[in-house]
């Protein structure tokens, strides 16, 4: 007998009851016990997903790398003064030595070497007869934990390699344009494609969606038409992004294609005349954060206590005016918060533009409007799927950059809520 | 003097020193602003209506021609005789595809129609479809035009647009396979955070740990992916061994996509526990009920229409989720129930398909089409089911 049904025994008196459920008690609390259990492991697991995602994130970021040099430096070397301090004429002598003739006068054709830095052609040295190539890569965990076994793997396999620990997110990353090399690949031209079509769909999307907002909540009344447009917006909020990729596909790549070729305003460019620019681009995600905004916005401007409205008509304003001068300026905080998260998704957002057209391989940057353009999330892909694995580490390097500028969107949305909340209160 | 000549006189007065005193009724009357305005306004709401019909039109358009377009099989039959331009009747050979009546078939160049048919001569219609009769050798191969039925589509397991086979089950079937992973996971898991965090947890750590699971449902797809590619497989790998687990396979972003979708499972059903008022829980506690007995079998019955609303749009998000079956799935249909190989869903299908150069006159293009109808139909059904289900069997309480 249990310790629980002795106490109830001593504390009642006469026919008892609770001997009919004494018994099960223990076994009760127990299963409810256990249940706790569970559900607070089920908890923890999705807590540990998370912690497992962002370090899968890091351990593809940072990691040895075993670089090996086509020839030593060191062999080049005059009278035991190292590369690092020779003079510049000594410098170009050892170029001319050890490159063809043909790119020797390439160089020279491009910019005379007399022209040039020193630096200038140190790099050119590093970069045309020294040619460090990095021949394998481990991720974090291995580097931090397997540190003996990778010193005697490279010092087995590619005894002229050196071990370097990098970190593939650089500030050198950010600011250089694609490349084929993985190494000298960065996310310049995928940065500036992101902010250019969020431009576009926001210049878009926003005017709109605050507009049927404002309808639907100060205008509709309960007739058919307004019921089918918020039905309508609610079910558009759950339709999959890819096929909004293929709205944008078959409306702003192909039929409008002469608007978003830009080839109505004379900007025939050809390599872009197929109509798979930024200005397409834009607005696809445009549609696809359309019914996020109108949503949005709708909840703030219903927030607006309504004897604002009531105070405003009383004074003779008419409906307009009370929208212009009242409702939107309390509501405008709320419906900027909305936006910014509307507009984090669309940052995030792949699918739509792989479908629309983005460009795999573009190494200048976005000119305009009429610009074929690949961006942040797109890039991510095309290098996760590579199969190469020094593509997954620039790959991981881009997915902090993208979760950073994730961060500060939504960063700057709590901090309106909050001003918000503080004015309000 | 009267009142009224006082008045006009006080009005007079007013005038001078410069305050207007309107005269006009007060009656409404139109104003053209406000109704111009309200007409815009009007637009931007019912753009959405548009972009609904743009979707539906365009993708039946194109879903109408991958099903009208015609295509040239094989069908192993030649001609027996040379046949000069005039003629419109000659010989083929016995053996081959089964040729009817009314058949439209392609000999070199030149399209004709079968009208009449005898033992192994044929009478034809030469040069249909804007071409022009020539003259054909003996061994000439006579190719038949065929239709993608929408029978063979909805019925058929294999998809190999090379070889002519549109079976969407193919797709539908490794869309199904992630689906049931992702939900196998979420399900359970998300009710049982939502149970956690809606009955058991105090309100700090509740505080605490719904913004952490919702950063979960923040983080783009495309990071998702990456991280099926190069945890969760290889995690599968390590257990299961690496020769039953294929590097793309079903199973891995199946998980991937529960973990995605388990913050919007955790979310709404605790939303839904939540809004059970407390009167339920203490009578159920007054009846000597365990806090499980009351969270399982009073709590949760009383929330079933949000919770089911919940699971529902979150199927619908596993269905249409793109980037991490495109990551992580692998490339290639392939009908299969083993969810360790790799196999192509609906979205990764379009994905791949989509990303090379594709032509707008070719029946692949058509054929996305026809697989986003396809896509956008379930996901649209589930989404107006879970409404349903929230309008009509939620339980009301003051």
């Amino acid at each position: 007998m249990s310790s629980s049904a002795g106490d109830t025994e001593r504390i009642l008196d006469g026919p008892r009851p609770a001997d009919k459920f004494a018994p099960n008690l223990a076994r009760r609390h127990r299963s409810g016990r256990f249940w706790l259990l569970v559900f607070q492991a089920a908890t923890i697991a999705g807590i540990i997903a998370l912690g497992a995602l962002v370090l899968s994130i890091g351990n593809g970021a940072f990691g040895y790398i075993a670089v090996q040099n086509e020839i030593d430096p060191a062999t080049l070397a005059v009278d035991d003064v190292g590369l690092q301090d020779l003079p510049k004429e000594e410098l170009v002598r050892i170029l001319e030595e050890n490159v063809s003739e043909g790119l020797f006068r390439r160089l020279e054709h491009d910019l005379p070497l007399a022209e040039r830095s020193r630096q200038n052609v140190y790099d050119l040295i590093m970069e045309r007869v020294v040619e460090p190539k990095t021949v394998q890569q481990w991720t974090l965990f291995d580097s931090l934990f397997r540190q003996d076994a990778i010193v005697a793997e490279v010092s087995g396999e590619y005894p002229d390699a050196q071990l370097r620990f990098v970190s593939w997110l650089d500030p050198e990353f950010i600011v250089t344009p694609q490349s084929g090399d993985a190494m000298k690949a960065g996310v310049r031209t995928a940065i500036l494609g992101s902010l250019w079509t969020i431009a576009v769909a926001i210049l878009f999307a926003f005017p709109i969606g605050v507009g049927a907002a404002i309808y639907l909540e100060e205008y509709a009344g309960e007739s058919l038409i307004n019921r089918i447009i918020q039905v309508n917006i609610n079910n558009l909020a759950g339709v999959p992004s890819i096929v909004y990729g293929l709205l944008g596909l078959a409306i702003f790549v192909r039929t409008l294609q002469a608007l978003t070729s830009g080839a109505f305003l004379g900007f025939a460019d050809p390599s872009t005349a197929n109509g798979r620019t930024i200005a397409s681009a834009g607005m696809t995600l445009g549609l696809l954060i359309l019914p996020l905004i109108i949503i949005n916005a709708q909840e703030a401007i219903k927030a607006v206590p309504y004897s604002l409205r009531l105070a405003s008509f009383a004074l003779g304003a008419t409906p307009w005016q009370t929208i212009w001068s009242h409702v939107l300026p309390s509501a405008l905080p709320g419906i900027l918060t909305g936006t910014i998260l509307a507009v984090s998704r669309a940052i995030g957002e792949t699918a739509p533009l792989v479908v629309v057209g983005a460009s795999t391989f573009i190494t200048f940057d976005p000119a305009g409007l009429f610009s074929k353009f690949t961006t942040l999330p797109v890039q991510i892909y095309q290098w996760t799927s590579r199969p190469q694995d020094v593509f997954r580490n620039i790959a991981a390097a881009a997915i902090i950059v993208l979760l950073l500028l994730l961060l500060s969107l939504n960063a700057t949305a709590i901090l309106l809520r909050n001003r918000v909340s503080r004015r309000l209160s | 003097m009267t009142a009224l000549q006082q008045r006009e006189i006080k009005l007079e007065s007013q005038a001078q020193t410069g305050i207007q005193i309107q005269r006009e009724s007060l009656a409404k009357r139109p104003r053209i602003r406000e109704i111009l305005i309200q007409a815009f306004l009007f637009l931007c709401g019912a753009l959405s209506i548009l972009v609904t019909l743009g979707i539906v039109y365009e993708l039946g358009k194109e879903s109408m021609l991958f099903f009208t377009r015609q295509q040239w099989e094989v069908t192993n039959r030649t001609l027996v005789e040379d046949v000069p331009t005039g003629w419109i009747s000659f010989r083929i050979s016995q053996s081959g595809a089964r040729l009817a009546e009314g058949d439209v078939i392609r000999i070199g160049s030149e399209v004709m129609q079968i009208t009449a048919i005898s033992g192994n001569r044929i009478a034809v219609e030469r040069g249909i479809q804007e071409t022009e009769p020539q003259a054909h050798d003996a061994g000439s191969d006579i190719a038949g035009a065929t239709r993608v039925t929408l029978r063979e589509f909805l019925t058929r397991t294999q998809w190999n647009p090379q070889i002519g086979k549109y079976g969407i089950w193919a797709l539908v079937n490794a869309t199904l396979m992630t689906s049931v992973a992702a939900l196998a996971l979420a399900l359970p898991l998300g009710l049982s955070v939502a149970i956690y965090l809606s009955e058991y947890a105090s309100d700090r750590a509740r505080s605490i740990l719904k913004p952490v699971l919702e950063i979960l449902s923040g983080i783009p797809t495309v990071v998702y992916g990456y991280f099926a590619l190069t945890f969760m497989t290889p995690l599968l790998r390590a257990l299961l061994g690496v020769n039953t687990v294929e590097i793309y396979n079903t199973a891995s972003a199946g998980l991937v996509i529960g973990i995605l979708i388990l913050p919007m499972v955790s979310s709404m059903s605790e939303d839904a526990l939540s809004a059970v008022p407390q009167s339920l829980r203490q009578a159920a506690y007054a009846l000597g009920a365990t806090r499980l007995e009351t969270a399982v079998k009073v709590v949760v019955p009383a929330a079933l229409s949000g919770i089911t609303a919940a699971f529902i749009v979150a199927a619908s998000r596993a269905i249409g989720e793109t980037m991490i079956v495109a990551i992580a799935a692998g490339a290639g249909s392939n009908f299969t129930f083993n969810p360790f190989k790799a196999a192509e869903t609906m979205t990764g299908h379009i994905v791949r398909i989509s990303s090379g150069d594709i032509s707008y006159d070719s029946i692949d293009y058509n054929s996305l089409f026809a697989i986003g109808l396809m896509l956008f139909i379930i996901t649209l059904g589930l989404n107006i089911l879970s409404q349903y289900i929230v309008r009509r069997f939620r339980e009301v309480y003051e």
